[in-house]
């Protein structure tokens, strides 16, 4: 990676912790990160130490208790609820583990959700959604329920839902667990694609080194603290 | 648009469940229209009365009885326009399974008083003419398929005998709330029939019906009809038509607050059905709400959703019963007839009927929707894995 490149995500000085009872777990000590615009990141680590929690205050669905989140200029950290949703619905693509899909909408209807909350009219909802769909190669399943789709195909349109708003950045939590190999393999497929033909910043948590292996930067968190930068053999 | 897409597809997505909380609406706002509509059939005959008629009677009973004599002189006071007068006959037909009410009746004045007592011209001079002829209501006539000509026999009560009365006439009510179930005759076959058999109790009436020029002057007029008789044998209460009625209601008045009362508790008991459902369908459904979270969905927007689904199920419960309710109260009104002589569905039991699924729609979902608004978008998600 080059170095001139902007920052897109700057971390400071990130605290978070747990409370269970009266008991106080500490999950994220003094986090500290940047992450540069285009760029492909993978978090990797044991369960348990703290990789979704990290990723879910990166995204503003979590927030922390102390320290700094900058992203694209944005100071995330001091946002409102109202105003981090209404970030949310512009900056961030979520793709989740199991998918996450609504299971009553259409694959059509579900890559259409976010659009929702954009001014778009519905003529532009729609060719936004066919894009999205065609970019993961669903054109043929738009009105098939998630129920009716492979995990595979699932996961594919949970990732056209995520880009269809054409967000800041792409945050996916182990998009790959719960796939086969081949599935997983066309699911990182696809978002290698996005990274290199598309220039999407994307973040992304695994504990599985093929599914890291896809990124230019993997970094390690342990017990909460993130460790050495491992550029991955590629 | 596409939310309240969401949000149809979301109320049947459980069809048994969704189906049987809609059933139990259902039934729960029949129950409670036929209810509701108890409780307006008791207060029938109050809502009947005009405030252009007093009644006098007795002012120690009902049972006790006013001389005839009372007439001229209430017919002198200021604001008496017309006065009629009958005895309630308390006659049985058959036995007593067939109870209706029927009364002796100065007839003439007693039309003229009552104007929502329709009868065909030719078939209330055929009455008028006819001194042993007797009228009865519709709903009497056809329970017990009376045809004008039948001779009816009633077995008296308070005055003994059997009594045959030719039917002439078969009135309507002018109005919804006007007594279709009763049978009038002429006050002079009784009485003279007493004059013969019972002296003593010839001659009596059991009330005065009075009509006034003025409903504003009732008051006035009812305490200047009572001091006439003041101090007399037989002193008199004279009260609005209204108040009469009232003071028959109020000696049943525990049984109306009891069916009130279970009218109400019907509806807190399907708030809970639907409550119950509308917590599980949102417990089950929170990963999915902290997903919209996470796309940028608003608060406002998953309240929506929640609160929505469930007025769609209380709305079309509360449309299906109050549907019901109209052939039912029908049902109820024939099979009913002898104890509500008027039972029909009022357009405010409608109105309560729809004010009671908003209610519980609204207040069912209020607790669920509160809690997927202020669920943590993280922990929701991690329930789903
Ligand atoms: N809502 C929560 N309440 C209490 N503890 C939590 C909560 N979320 C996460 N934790 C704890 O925080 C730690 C880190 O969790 P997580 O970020 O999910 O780890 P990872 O994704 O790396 O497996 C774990 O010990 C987990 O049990
Ligand atoms: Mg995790």
């Amino acid at each position: 990676m080059e170095n001139n490149k902007p920052l897109i995500v700057q971390i400071r000085d990130l605290y978070k912790s747990y409370r269970r009872g009266a008991q106080i777990i500490p999950v994220l000590e003094n986090i500290t990160l940047d992450i540069q615009e285009g760029e492909f990141l993978a978090l990797m680590g044991p369960s348990g130490s703290g990789k979704s929690t990290l990723l879910n205050l990166i995204a503003g669905i979590d927030g922390a208790d102390s320290g700094n989140i900058k992203i694209g200029g944005v100071e995330i950290t001091s946002l409102s609820e109202t105003e981090l949703a209404h970030w949310r619905a512009n900056n961030v693509g979520f793709i989740f583990q199991f998918y996450n899909l609504i299971p009553v909408l259409t694959a059509f209807e579900n890559v259409e959700l976010p659009l929702l909350l954009t001014g778009l009219s519905k003529k532009e909802r729609r060719e936004h959604v066919a894009v999205a769909l065609r970019v993961v190669g669903l054109s043929d399943r738009i009105d098939h329920y998630p129920g009716q789709l492979s995990g595979g195909q699932q996961q594919r349109v949970a990732i056209a839902r995520a880009v269809v708003t054409d967000p800041t950045i792409l945050v996916a939590d182990e998009p790959t667990g719960d796939l086969d190999r081949v599935s997983a393999r066309e699911v990182l497929d696809l978002i290698g694609r996005l990274n290199t033909e598309s220039g999407k910043t994307i973040i992304m948590v695994t504990h599985d080194p093929r599914a890291a292996e896809r990124a230019h930067l993997i970094k390690h968190l342990d017990k909460g603290v993130l460790h050495e930068d491992t550029k991955a053999s590629l | 648009m596409k939310i309240l897409k969401l949000l149809f597809k979301n109320a049947f997505r459980h069809k048994l469940r969704t189906g049987l909380t809609i059933l139990g609406m259902t039934i729960a706002i029949l129950a409670f229209g036929l209810l509701r509509t108890v409780v307006s059939a008791w207060y029938a005959g109050v809502e009947a009365s005009s405030a252009n008629r007093l009644v006098t009677r007795n002012s120690i009973s009902l049972v006790f009885s006013l001389p005839i004599s009372y007439k001229e002189k209430i017919r002198q006071v200021d604001g008496v326009k017309l006065v009629s007068y009958g005895n309630w006959f308390g006659g049985i037909y058959i036995d007593e399974k067939h109870f209706f009410a029927n009364f002796a009746v100065e007839p003439t004045s007693y039309l003229e008083l009552y104007p929502e007592i329709v009868l065909p011209p030719d078939r209330k001079d055929a009455f008028l003419r006819d001194r042993k002829g007797a009228i009865a209501g519709r709903k009497l006539a056809e329970r017990f398929g009376w045809k004008i000509g039948d001779t009816v026999t009633l077995k008296g009560t308070i005055f003994p005998g059997n009594w045959d009365f030719v039917l002439r006439g078969i009135y309507y009510g002018r109005d919804k709330s006007t007594d279709e179930t009763t049978l009038l005759f002429h006050w002079d076959y009784l009485n003279e029939t007493m004059k013969k058999t019972v002296p003593r109790r010839a001659d009596q009436v059991g009330f005065f019906m009075i009509g006034i020029t003025n409903p504003n002057l009732a008051a006035e007029v009812s305490v200047a009809i009572d001091k006439l008789f003041k101090n007399s044998l037989a002193e008199t209460l004279t009260e609005t038509e209204k108040s009469f009625q009232l003071s028959f209601i109020s000696m049943t008045e525990a049984i109306v607050v009891a069916i009130q009362l279970v009218s109400f508790v019907v509806i807190i008991i399907i708030l809970a059905v639907v409550a119950n459902t509308m917590a599980m369908t949102t417990r089950e459904r929170m990963g999915e709400y902290a997903i919209l979270k996470a796309l940028g969905f608003g608060g406002g927007y998953i309240a929506a959703l929640i609160l929505g689904e469930s007025l769609v199920i209380t709305s079309i419960g509360s449309v299906l019963g109050v549907a019901a309710t109209f052939p039912a109260a029908h049902y109820f009104s024939s099979a009913l007839s002898a104890f509500f002589p008027v039972f029909n569905v009022a357009p405010g039991t409608i109105y309560m009927d729809i004010a009671a699924s908003f209610i519980v729609g609204i207040a069912a979902a209020v607790i669920p929707a509160l809690r997927a608004v202020n669920i943590r978008i993280a922990d929701g998600l991690r329930r789903i894995g």
